[in-house]
C-alpha cells in the first residue's frame, strides 16, 4: 500500500459552511501542501484527519487503520503543529513532559529532552511566557518525540522569522527522508513551503479545485505581462485571472496557448501563489458575468 | 558534486538540477561509476522536493549519464558508453565549428588554423 492518507468522500457541514466530497491521497514519504484563502476549508479538513471533529460522511484512514476501527492505534500515528499553542498556558515544559509520557505509548523522553535542550526551552518558565517561535519548537519536540508517521501543520509556519522557517524546512525533510512518513500542511501563503511541497492541492468554498503535483502545476501555466495595446481578443479569452491597470495587463496563460505570446510581452514562471491568485480572480469574474 | 539552485533561472528546478550533474559528468568532475545521493538525501541537501529530484535522476538515467544498481543506488556510467561519446564528440564539433566560423570571419586559411589547433593540442 503506497499511500500513506486516504480521505475519501468526506463531508463535514456547519451552518455557514460545508466542507463538500473532498477526497484525495497522500502517498507515503511525501509532501503535500493544502492551500487556499481563509475560510475556505483547511482546518476543517485537517480537523476531521486529527479527529478533532468527525465528519458527517465519508471516510479517512492513515496506513489503512480508520478511527472507527482502531481509534488509539489512528491518532498515535499523527503528530500536529498548529498555529497556535494548544497547551495550556499555565503549563511548563515540565509538566508538559509528564502529560505526553502518561499520554502516549512512543513517547520517547530522552529524543525529547535532547530537542529541549537543543532549543534552549526553559523547564519551569509558563508556556504564556513564551514567544511565538518557542511554541512552535514546543510542539515540534512533542510531535516528533513520538513515533508517527504523519506530520499535520496548521499554518504552522506563520509569522515566524526566516531563521526559524529554514529550521522548519530541515526538520520535515529529514521527517521523510526515510520514505516511510509523510507530510501535510495546510497555509494561505505557500512561498515558505513552496520549495519542498511534492503535492498540492488547492481548496476553495468548501471544494478542492486543484490536485496535482507541484512540477506538473508550475509547468501548466506561464505568467505574460504586456502593454495595453498587445492585448489581443485571443489573449484576452484565453486569460486566467487577467489583471489590467493604467500601463498594462497580467495574466495567466496554460503552456498550451504559449503561441498567443508575442516578443513584446514578459514572460516568467508563476510561483504557486501566483498561480492560486490567478485561479481565484479568474473564478471570481466568471462569478460575476453569470449573473 | 556541486548544485546550486536559481529561483531567477529559466529552467524549471529539476532542468537545473539534471543540467548540473550532466555538466559534471561531461567535465570529469564526478567520476565514473561513483555513486550519486539518493534521490532523498540529494531533495534534503539542497531544500527540493522529492519529486524534482527524482525526475532529474530519471531523466539522466535516461539520457544514459546513470544508471540505478539495487542496493547501490544511482551510479555514474563509464564513459567508454557509446552515448557519452556521442555526447562529446557533439561537444567537441560544437567547439570546432566556433572556431572555423571565427576563422573564416578573419580569413584565416585552413592550414592556419590548423597550425593553431596543433599548437593549442601540444600545449
Amino acid at each position: 500500500m503506497n499511500n500513506l492518507l486516504e480521505v475519501k468522500g468526506v463531508t463535514k457541514t456547519y451552518q455557514s459552511f460545508e466542507l463538500q466530497n473532498i477526497s484525495f491521497t497522500l502517498p507515503r514519504g511525501f509532501i503535500m501542501g493544502y492551500v487556499g484563502r481563509n475560510g475556505a476549508g483547511k482546518t476543517t479538513t485537517l480537523n476531521l484527519i486529527t479527529r478533532i471533529c468527525n465528519p458527517n460522511k465519508g471516510s479517512i484512514s492513515i496506513n489503512g487503520i480508520t478511527y472507527e476501527k482502531d481509534p488509539i492505534a489512528y491518532k498515535e500515528q499523527i503528530g500536529f503543529i498548529g498555529d497556535e499553542s494548544y497547551f495550556p498556558s499555565d503549563f511548563t515544559v515540565k509538566t508538559i513532559r509528564i502529560v505526553m509520557k502518561d499520554q502516549y505509548q512512543s513517547f520517547d523522553e530522552t529524543k525529547f529532552n535532547q530537542f529541549i535542550k537543543e532549543w534552549n526551552l526553559p523547564e519551569k518558565k509558563k508556556i504564556d511566557t513564551f514567544s511565538r517561535g518557542m511554541k512552535v519548537k514546543l510542539m515540534f519536540a512533542c510531535a516528533l518525540s513520538r513515533e508517527t508517521s504523519l506530520l499535520i501543520l496548521d499554518e504552522a509556519t506563520n509569522g515566524l522569522d526566516p531563521m526559524m522557517r529554514e529550521e522548519i524546512l530541515d526538520l520535515l525533510q529529514n521527517y521523510i527522508e526515510d520514505g516511510k512518513r509523510s507530510i501535510l500542511f495546510s497555509t494561505h501563503m505557500l512561498s515558505d513551503l513552496e520549495q519542498i511541497a511534492d503535492y498540492i492541492i488547492f481548496i476553495e468554498d468548501g471544494k478542492i479545485i486543484l490536485d496535482d503535483s507541484k512540477d506538473d502545476l508550475l509547468e501548466s501555466y506561464i505568467e505574460v505581462k504586456g502593454k495595453k495595446e498587445d492585448l489581443t481578443r485571443a489573449i484576452e479569452k484565453k486569460a486566467i485571472g487577467l489583471t489590467k491597470n493604467a500601463y498594462g495587463f497580467e495574466a495567466l496563460l496554460s503552456s498550451e496557448d504559449a503561441e498567443l505570446v508575442n516578443k513584446n510581452f514578459v514572460v516568467e514562471r508563476p510561483t504557486i501563489d501566483k498561480i492560486m491568485l490567478h485561479i481565484l480572480k479568474n473564478k471570481e469574474v466568471t462569478y460575476y458575468e453569470s449573473f | 558534486m556541486n548544485i546550486l539552485i536559481s529561483n531567477q533561472s529559466e529552467l524549471p528546478i529539476y532542468a537545473q538540477i539534471k543540467e548540473q550533474i550532466k555538466e559534471q559528468i561531461l567535465n570529469g568532475q564526478i567520476e565514473e561509476g561513483k555513486v550519486l545521493p539518493s534521490i532523498r538525501k540529494l531533495a534534503k541537501e539542497i531544500g527540493v522536493s522529492v519529486i524534482t529530484t527524482t525526475r532529474a535522476y530519471n531523466d539522466l538515467e535516461e539520457e544514459g549519464y546513470i544508471t540505478s544498481i539495487q542496493g547501490k543506488g544511482s551510479v555514474v556510467l563509464s564513459k567508454n558508453n557509446e552515448f557519452l561519446k556521442e555526447q562529446y564528440l557533439i561537444r567537441i564539433e560544437g567547439g570546432m565549428t566556433t572556431a572555423v566560423e571565427t576563422a573564416k570571419r578573419i580569413n584565416m586559411s585552413e592550414e592556419e588554423l590548423g597550425r593553431l589547433l596543433q599548437r593549442i593540442w601540444n600545449e
